[in-house]
């Protein structure tokens, strides 16, 4: 039978989600509601009694304390009524979980019809709640109508015996799987194909894929097979291979830089062979810490004698811009995935988050699909669901708010794990497939989700990107998983293991394959959501939650009771072989037949002309101005900018505790308040051993150089790990580019060229501070095509384009974690010392860009000096000689101050007279001292008793004594000239710095 | 050392907080066992063999349907009279955020009259209406008969949940109070009540209430995590107090004596 059950809290209950939404409505809306109710619906699409219906309803749906639930619908009063379900084919994650309770609760397996389905109902209280304003409440802030439906309601169309009706998002797609054959007689006709299929297929690959399947020997072996013309399976397979996601053509490809100034050429063939692998393995030869890098889902480093340690980072871009909470909980839950397919599992101990929107407030002409401010509350409510749940700490984070985001916004999301160094008697790093293992796939089921998600981000968002690769991920599914193939792992049971992400069993499978040397796989045996799909759509789709293992037919028995115990589905779906081949059949029929080496082998290298125009040369130069009078009221605004305030709201939704690892929060000082410079945990909870994580970026200064952005990004994060108690001799890196389209055409990406040099010298300057600093890269992605057509208001569209940026993730290894440091400054008295110069680098800095300017000079890292102060600094921490310690970043001395005063909860008495310069700095511009933003810097407090050993730590370094820690709550500093420049509370600091987004909790 | 007291500590189903709960029951001298939900329900393991059963933090099941609901029917359904039985022979259970809002969706709290199985009490959603993640101070009910914090007077500890807010009718709060069953409180750092406070009071529980016992003061639920402060550096303030001299927390902290006091009612 069809049945509905609506829930909802008893009236005089608080309804936290419906006050949510009310003060939502009055953001958005302007429009003040008297009151909103929620009512949970269940919907029961299977076959059940009446009996068991209402035995559903009382022992697992109503709770009698709280709630109320009818199978008719509810009567609460509305004077407007907004119902949101999912469309057919979503993950519906409670829906799932409510029939596993039916069955233990009625003691029976449901059917394989049987489904619940979940949705909402919102009753509104209020004035001018027209149908017209509850679709825009329902599309603008319930709903997306990508993955979900709705309908409203007045008292007046309101059917109190119907209510919402009986809607069944079932999937029926009433379709016969079936292979299509492609034809190749010329390249047109599969350009046509791909255009059709919307494979994206590059230009130059066509004629690479049909001269395979033309050659004599290729089309005997394949009609040996009963295959003559290339099937849907095998172009859609290659598709996939090919695409810029799975095989980073852009990073592969041949650049051509020239420098227009001074007319200097390079070519640079393979930017990720020059300037990431290549330093990488030779610092792995060099390094016994490097244990495994560049080739499996996430490197691997050593934690100590027992454990190595992984780690990996990934965007989710272009589906979160569509569909913010799914494309945000789809990619935090993926890149969990990743260290558990490492080696031969890894368990997940961390993981972060970077969040990059457009202007909260934008209100301008531009219609983004979702606005900003919805695109982050999205994000951070999809990271935070697909994180907690599943169990793993999320102690790091950052937002970056840019205009020009607003064409794509930027999601990252990075993991760390930790594998035994030994697992059943061999290397837990090391794994391979060999012929006659099974192929196993574990977790989820496939559906139609996903499907070329891959090809869609390696393209520019227009309305054409297909919706149907937004997702929701489901870490409830996936954490069973987890525990199963961990638990399966130490019983020697797994022989290889990679997830299924990008493109699905075709990537998984085809990747894997490599080390036996090929593979039969039987399509007919995947467990489907819903049947229907075709061939290809098996092979291709990313539906979420599985993994594929290889297992020896001796350990299958007990890898299945294993998947059984843990309530997790497991199945066979192939061999592997030593055929040379990737064999697909379905029901028998071979229906691909590809050789393993195709995807390596004569496809075209991607090409770039890039030319760079030295920032002057673009006409950018320094600004004039003035002295500043009212330094306090500038340092409050600087506090409450976007990019510097407190973003407390969004850290505590995330639990960072979790696993009882946490060392250093995220949240530091008196307050627990202050943004800490990294994260601290303890993974080994017998040991007293530590990892310090931390992230940065700073695509600002890209205005001017993506090159200096990304050396100002590398050392800040050295600086960020050193401030905590990290060791500098062994940090690793993880890099994520995300770019604008670098590939130049007249009209539509007319600045492709500079684009194109932005990112070689970026790659130039990741290479050097990775050499310099010696830092590997142990894990790194890279996301193009950080690009949007808006629509304006005139019908026209308008191309917006993200800064060039880089997010720098990096680790180090603390020896002793009872030896960290946080950045608030401890008692009065203490002495506080800024280690490092002092430039004129004001350039792209958050004062400049309060003020209306990008400017010039730009930070500069000089790594060699710099290195020295470090290691001093490090020394210093091994002595516990420091009250406090913190890399001075974005907003400058001035800003950082005020933070580590605000976080000690303690004033300071700084002398700017005493900071130590370098290069010219006109008399009277405390204004640079202050807001400066050079690298190599690093604030810190010094107990008086602990100075003299201190200061002979830093003979011959730059150290400049500024003054003392206050004993009251004021921040005083004096300039250069002796002049009092600013005397503040810092309860008023406080206020500037929480207020923005004071009132989002 | 050969280790007396036995702690089963549930998994499977999306559980997570299993790790770091053994491990502090193993710091404070038994010996702990993380056995999956259906390891227990098919008698791979036996209940009897155990003297504490420990619901953890977390999540169960993606806890969609309120947290803790559908652990706690399958609890119920498969376990109910082995532990109401375990309950009766004098053990311990311990229920903590997740693991506390299962034992009150199951009925084993607060167990008035002797009877595990009527829900009386409910944990809803944060009035802040997000999920939370803060350290609070609590205070002891030192005239509660809950074994695990005997001897405690004011601590803090992290709380990490969404759906933390105790509620209860009146009458059964008075019945709870008048009993000794209220065992924990969100309190000011001077042990002044929070009176439902912001942040103080982190979720909005009605008369600040963190935790519970039934009236035998063996079956504990509460929504900090005494698993999560077992280490000096699980503090926030941790730098601070170090800074400050004040280095030891008189040898113990208060998640760990937690754990001991349940040890230790078994050591006599």
């Amino acid at each position: 039978m069809q049945a509905k059950l609506e829930i909802t809290l008893k009236p005089e209950l608080v309804d936290a989600e419906g006050r949510a939404l009310e003060k939502k409505v009055a953001d958005v809306f302007g429009i003040r509601l008297d009151s909103v109710r929620c009512i949970r619906i269940l919907t029961f699409d299977a076959d059940l009694t009446e009996a068991e219906c209402l035995l559903a309803k009382e022992r697992i749906f109503c709770n009698p304390v709280t709630q109320m639930a009818s199978f008719s619908p509810l009567d609460l009063p509305f004077d407007g009524c907004i119902w949101v379900g999912f469309r057919p084919g979503v993950r519906d994650n409670a829906g799932a979980t409510a029939m596993e309770a039916l069955s233990d609760v009625l003691g029976r397996v449901l059917g394989p019809d049987d489904m619940v389905y979940t949705s909402k109902r919102y009753c509104l209280r209020g004035s001018g709640l027209t149908p017209d304003l509850m679709d825009r409440i329902a599309g603008e802030l319930l709903a997306n109508d990508i993955i979900q439906q709705w309908q409203v309601f007045t008292p007046e169309t309101w059917d109190a015996v119907q209510g919402s009706g009986l809607i069944i998002p079932r999937v029926m797609l009433n379709h016969e799987p079936e292979v299509t054959l492609i034809p190749i007689d010329s390249d047109d006709t599969l350009k046509a194909v791909s255009q059709a299929r919307n494979l994206a297929l590059n230009l130059k690959d066509i004629p690479v894929i049909r001269e395979y399947f033309l050659r004599p020997e290729v089309r005997a072996s394949r009609r040996q097979k009963g295959l003559e013309s290339p099937t849907d399976i095998e172009i859609e397979y290659i598709a996939q291979g090919r695409s810029d996601h799975c095989n980073h053509n852009t990073f592969r490809g041949l650049f051509r830089y020239r420098d227009l100034e001074t007319g200097e050429t390079e070519v640079i063939d393979n930017l990720f062979k020059t300037c990431i692998q290549k330093p990488t393995l030779a610092m792995q030869e060099e390094k016994d810490w490097v244990v495994s890098v560049l080739w499996d889902n996430a490197g691997a480093a050593r934690f100590d004698e027992n454990w190595n340690y992984v780690i990996t980072g990934e965007t989710h871009n272009s589906p979160s811009n569509m569909e913010a909470y799914g494309g945000a909980i789809t990619g935090i839950v993926g890149v969990y995935r990743d260290p558990l397919g490492t080696g031969r599992g890894a368990r997940l101990i961390m993981g972060s988050y970077g969040f990059c929107v457009g202007d909260l407030d934008y209100a301008g002409p531009l219609k983004p699909r979702l606005h900003p401010r919805r695109i982050l509350d999205g994000v951070v409510e999809g990271v935070r669901d697909g994180g907690n749940k599943s169990g793993v700490p999320t102690p790091f984070g950052q937002v970056t708010f840019d205009a020009g985001y607003m064409g794509k916004c930027l999601v990252f999301v990075t993991a760390l794990g930790i594998m035994p160094k030994t697992v059943a008697g061999a290397p837990g790093h090391e794994k391979t497939t060999r012929p006659g293992e099974r192929i196993v796939m574990c977790g989820g089921r496939v559906g139609k989700d996903g499907i070329h998600g891959v090809t869609a981000s390696s393209e520019t968002f227009s309305a054409h990107t297909p919706a149907g690769h937004v997702q929701i991920g489901d870490p409830y599914t996936q954490k069973k998983m987890h525990d199963f193939l961990l638990e399966a792992r130490d019983a020697g049971l797994i022989a290889f293991i990679t997830d299924n992400g990008g493109g699905g069993l075709s990537s998984s499978i085809g990747e894997s394959a490599r080390f036996a040397g090929g593979c039969t796989v039987a399509l007919d045996q995947v467990p489907l959501k819903y049947e229907g799909l075709d061939q290809w759509e098996i092979w291709v789709s990313e539906s979420q939650e599985r993994m594929t293992v290889s297992v020896k037919p001796e350990h299958l028995d007990a890898f299945m009771a294993l998947s059984d115990k843990h309530a997790v589905e497991s199945t066979v779906i192939g061999t592997y072989t030593d055929t040379g081949y990737l064999e697909i059949t379905w029901k028998g029929r071979t229906v691909a037949w590809v050789h393993m080496d195709l995807l390596e082998e004569g496809f075209p290298q991607w090409e770039f002309d890039c030319e760079w125009i030295p920032p002057k040369l673009r006409g950018l130069h320094e600004p004039v101005i003035g002295a500043p009078r009212d330094y306090a009221t500038l340092l409050k605004t600087l506090l409450a900018r976007p990019n510097i305030a407190s973003k407390e709201w969004i850290v505590r939704q995330y639990d960072h505790e979790v696993q009882a690892g946490s060392v250093i929060k995220p949240l530091v000082g008196k307050g627990r308040d202050i943004p800490s410079d990294a994260a601290v945990i303890r993974p080994v909870l017998s040991s007293e051993r530590g990892i310090a994580f931390t992230q940065t970026l700073l695509p600002f200064y890209s205005r001017i150089d993506a090159g200096a952005m990304t050396s100002a990004v590398m050392d800040e994060a050295v600086r960020r790990l050193l401030a905590v108690g990290g060791g500098l001799s062994e940090i690793g890196g993880v890099d994520n580019f995300c770019w604008p389209d670098i590939q130049y055409h007249p009209e539509k990406n007319p600045d492709g060229r500079f684009k194109a040099a932005q990112l070689v010298r970026s790659c130039k300057a990741l290479k050097a501070m990775c050499e310099a600093y010696q830092i590997p890269l142990l894990s790194g992605k890279d996301s193009m095509y950080v690009d949007g057509h808006l629509a304006g208001p005139f019908g026209e569209t308008r191309k917006v384009s993200g800064l060039e940026t880089l997010q720098f993730s990096a680790t180090a290894m603390v020896e002793n974690v009872n030896r960290c440091q946080t950045l608030d400054v401890k008692k009065p008295g203490d002495r506080v010392y800024l280690l490092g110069e002092t430039r004129n680098e004001l350039g792209a800095s958050e004062y400049y860009d309060l003020l209306g300017y990008v400017g010039l000079h730009v930070p500069e890292v000089r790594p060699e000096a710099f290195l020295a102060l470090y290691r001093a600094f490090e020394k210093a921490m091994e002595e516990e000689l420091l009250a406090s310690a913190h890399a001075v970043g974005r907003g400058g001395l001035g800003v950082h101050l005020a933070l580590i005063s605000m976080a000690g909860g303690l004033g300071l008495d700084v002398d700017l007279s005493r900071v130590k310069t370098q290069g010219q700095i006109p008399e009277g511009r405390d204004d640079i001292l202050l807001f400066s933003e050079s690298c190599g810097r690093m604030l810190v407090s010094v107990p008086p008793e602990k100075e003299a050993a201190f200061v002979a730590l830093f003979e011959g370094l730059p150290l400049s004594f500024l003054g003392l820690v206050r004993e009251d709550t004021q921040l005083r500093i004096t300039g250069r000239g002796g002049n009092p420049l600013l005397s503040v509370l810092l309860l008023d600091l406080q206020q500037s710095f929480k207020q923005p987004f004071g009132d989002r909790i | 050392m050969t280790r007396q007291v036995k702690a089963l500590v549930l998994t499977g189903y999306g559980l997570n907080c299993d790790m770091e709960t053994a491990h502090a029951f193993e710091m404070a001298g038994a010996s702990a066992e993380r056995v999956h939900i259906n390891t227990l329900i098919r008698g791979g393991v036996r209940l009897e063999d155990y003297q504490i059963l420990v619901f953890g933090g977390g999540f169960s099941w993606g806890d969609d349907h309120g947290a803790g609901v559908v652990q706690a029917v399958k609890i119920m359904t498969f376990l109910g009279d082995r532990i109401r039985k375990f309950i009766a022979e004098g053990r311990l259970v311990m229920g903590i955020c997740n693991g506390f809002q299962t034992l009150v969706n199951t009925g084993l709290l607060p167990g008035f009259d002797g009877d595990y199985t009527r829900r009386e009490v409910a944990l809803l959603h944060n009035d802040c209406g997000n999920f939370r993640d803060q350290w609070v101070q609590l205070s002891v009910n030192e005239k509660s008969p809950c074994v695990f914090t005997k001897g405690m007077e004011a601590f803090s500890l992290p709380v990490r949940h969404g759906e933390g807010k105790f509620y209860a009718a009146d009458a059964t709060l008075d019945r709870l109070e008048a009993s000794g069953q209220v065992v924990l409180r969100y309190v000011h750092e001077d042990g002044r009540g929070a009176e439902g406070v912001f942040p103080l009071n982190p979720n909005g529980s009605v008369r600040d209430i963190a935790g519970i016992c039934d009236p035998t003061g063996r079956v504990f639920g509460l929504m900090p995590h005494p698993e999560a402060f077992t280490h000096l550096t699980h503090h926030p303030d941790w730098t601070r107090m170090k800074a400050a001299g004040k280095n030891r927390l008189d040898g113990e902290t208060p998640g760990l004596r937690i754990f001991r006091n349940a040890v230790r009612h078994f050591e006599g």
